[in-house]
């Protein structure tokens, strides 16, 4: 495994087979160095002291100071809502009784990368990051929750090499959809299933343990682990992001699609995004893993901006984009999706199961030629009437994400699949989701021959 | 006074929004879904009865 690696150059191949993306290079968009996530050799696990030397684990200032500082650099949540990481600290903080904080590396959309790879490269990062969250919030316990089970192994070696202060576990969980859900989170800790339940209360009013809970991203830790060491250029990190894009060729040849996993600053433009992968061709793109829906006509001028998306209709999310190449069909690609979400369903709320089979079977005759003359009226219909209505974000995922966006942003596409076979979509019929997956890149170690778990599927 | 539905327990028999069809609304499949969490002070009786009517307890007031 560690021949396919080559330390320091930037690419790394994965050992997945079996998707049409068959690999995930890494490249950044900025320059390296310190405040940034992607440091100069990304496919090799970073050391405690290798991560010591870069400035991590030595801030010895207040908790509030620093709470401060990531609320003054203005730092979101890169887990998919974008909410303002300091509002959240200071609400878990403030609540009834000794709160707990949980790194959330469980990845559930296919097609992004970033946190698999951050645990898997930098766990020191996120683990600093947590502590400074249990500093900040005067928590007693932390976990890492996660699926992957290189990763895992990976925070295991890290908590072994450098023990901390503040009592670690860490929560493997399986690998779906919905188990990062901030709810389902906090449900498998407790000793549950990995789904979503009812909200409120939200965990940072009652979570692990009914006390309050952080459930935060593990790129959003080490955001904050990485404002700790350099405060001076807390609002670069606070700027920039983590992506992970990948390009949907419109064939299933193996190596036709790509993917790319990078780091860049807010404002960046989707055309300059899809011109590193190659796709600047593209007809349109996927946003936010499944969550931001399609962007059509028009998406290169798009700037990753929370306010400038939601002005457009779609979101960041995750920050996964996937461009799709000309010979792709955007019905094709929400058809897969919604096949995907409705597979992934975790079929406790009525409407859901329901309401993600309708939009998949409507979707499935528009792309077979056989829908009824008022399917577009249908999917708008649900598009409006369904988001909000789950435990959880995969009925709103499917409803508006993705139904409403292909209407939204292909409205003529749409209505020439009435009543005529697309030859494109017969040629790619729904793959469960396989053809979105994106592999997770390959990180070596730093000492040869010392792989965490050199056995395990690296899923 | 705020309605919630828990959207895991709804089984979609209908019977909640007889007492209440101001507040609550079901869709094409019977799953009950709920047009009004402020309840307005007039429908604080409707609302009672609609949480109490549910045979599986989806329904839930809070102050
Ligand atoms: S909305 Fe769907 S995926 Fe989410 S909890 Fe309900 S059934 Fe499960
Ligand atoms: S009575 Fe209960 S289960 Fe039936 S529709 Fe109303 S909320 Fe759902």
């Amino acid at each position: 495994m560690t021949a396919s690696a080559r330390p320091g150059t930037g690419t790394a191949t994965s050992m997945i087979e079996d998707t049409a993306t068959t690999a995930t290079r890494i490249r950044s968009l900025i320059p390296g160095g310190p405040g940034t996530l992607l440091g100069p050799a990304p496919d090799v696990t970073e050391s405690a002291e290798a991560y010591a030397d870069v400035g991590g684990y030595r801030y010895t200032g207040a908790p509030a100071d620093l709470l401060e500082r990531i609320a003054d650099a203005g730092l979101l949540g890169r887990g998919g809502a974008g909410f303002p990481a300091a509002v959240k600290l200071a609400a878990v903080r403030d609540g009834d009784g000794v709160p707990v904080v949980v790194a959330n590396g469980e990845e559930g959309e296919p097609g992004s990368v970033k946190d698999r790879w951050l645990l898997r490269a930098r766990p020191h990062l996120v683990l600093d990051g947590l502590a400074h969250a249990a500093a900040i919030t005067g928590a007693a316990h932390g976990y890492v929750y996660l699926s992957d089970p290189y990763a895992a192994g990976h925070v295991r070696r890290a908590l072994a090499e450098r023990p901390t202060p503040l009592p670690i576990e860490v929560i493997e969980t399986g690998h779906t959809y919905v188990a990062g859900e901030e709810t389902a989170v906090v449900r498998r800790i407790n000793g549950g299933p990995a789904l979503p339940t009812a909200k409120p209360p939200r965990p940072f009013e009652r979570g692990v343990a009914d006390r309050p809970t952080l459930v935060s991203n593990v790129e959003t830790l080490a955001r904050i682990a990485l404002i700790a060491a350099r405060p001076d250029l807390r609002h670069d990190i606070a700027r920039t992001t983590l992506l992970t894009l990948s390009r949907d060729s419109g064939t299933d040849l193996p190596g036709d699609d790509s993917a790319l996993l990078t780091e860049v600053p807010y404002g960046t433009t989707l055309g300059t995004l899809a011109a590193e992968l190659g796709a600047a061709d593209s007809s349109g793109a996927l946003m936010g893993g499944l969550f931001g829906g399609l962007v059509g006509p028009g998406w290169p001028s798009l700037a990753l901006d929370h306010a400038a998306l939601a002005d457009a209709g779609t979101a960041l999310g995750c920050g996964a984009i996937r461009f799709l190449a000309p010979a792709a069909c955007p019905v094709a690609a929400a058809d897969d999706a919604v096949d995907h979400l409705t597979a992934e369903s975790a079929r406790q709320c009525g409407v859901c199961v329901s309401g993600t089979a309708a939009i998949r079977d409507t979707l499935r005759a528009l792309a077979a030629g056989t829908a009824g003359i008022d399917a577009p009226e249908r999917l708008e219909h649900w598009s409006k009437t369904l988001p909000r209505r789950g435990a959880c974000g995969l009925l709103d995922a499917a409803a508006a994400g993705t139904a409403g966006s292909l209407l939204r942003a292909f409205p003529s596409l749409v209505r020439s699949h009435l009543g005529a076979p697309c030859p494109v979509c017969a040629s790619r019929p729904p793959s469960g989701g396989h053809r979105l997956v994106v592999p997770v890149p390959h990180v070596a170690d730093a000492v040869p021959g010392t792989e965490p778990f050199p056995h395990l599927c690296p899923r | 006074m705020k309605l919630f539905l828990d959207s895991t327990r709804c089984q979609g028999y209908g019977l909640c929004q007889e007492h209440a069809p101001d507040l609550l609304e079901l869709d094409e499949w019977g799953y009950a879904s709920v047009v009004a969490v402020d309840v307005p002070p007039e429908e604080e009786d409707a609302a009672r009865a609609c949480v109490e009517s549910c045979p599986n307890s989806a329904l839930r007031l809070e102050n």
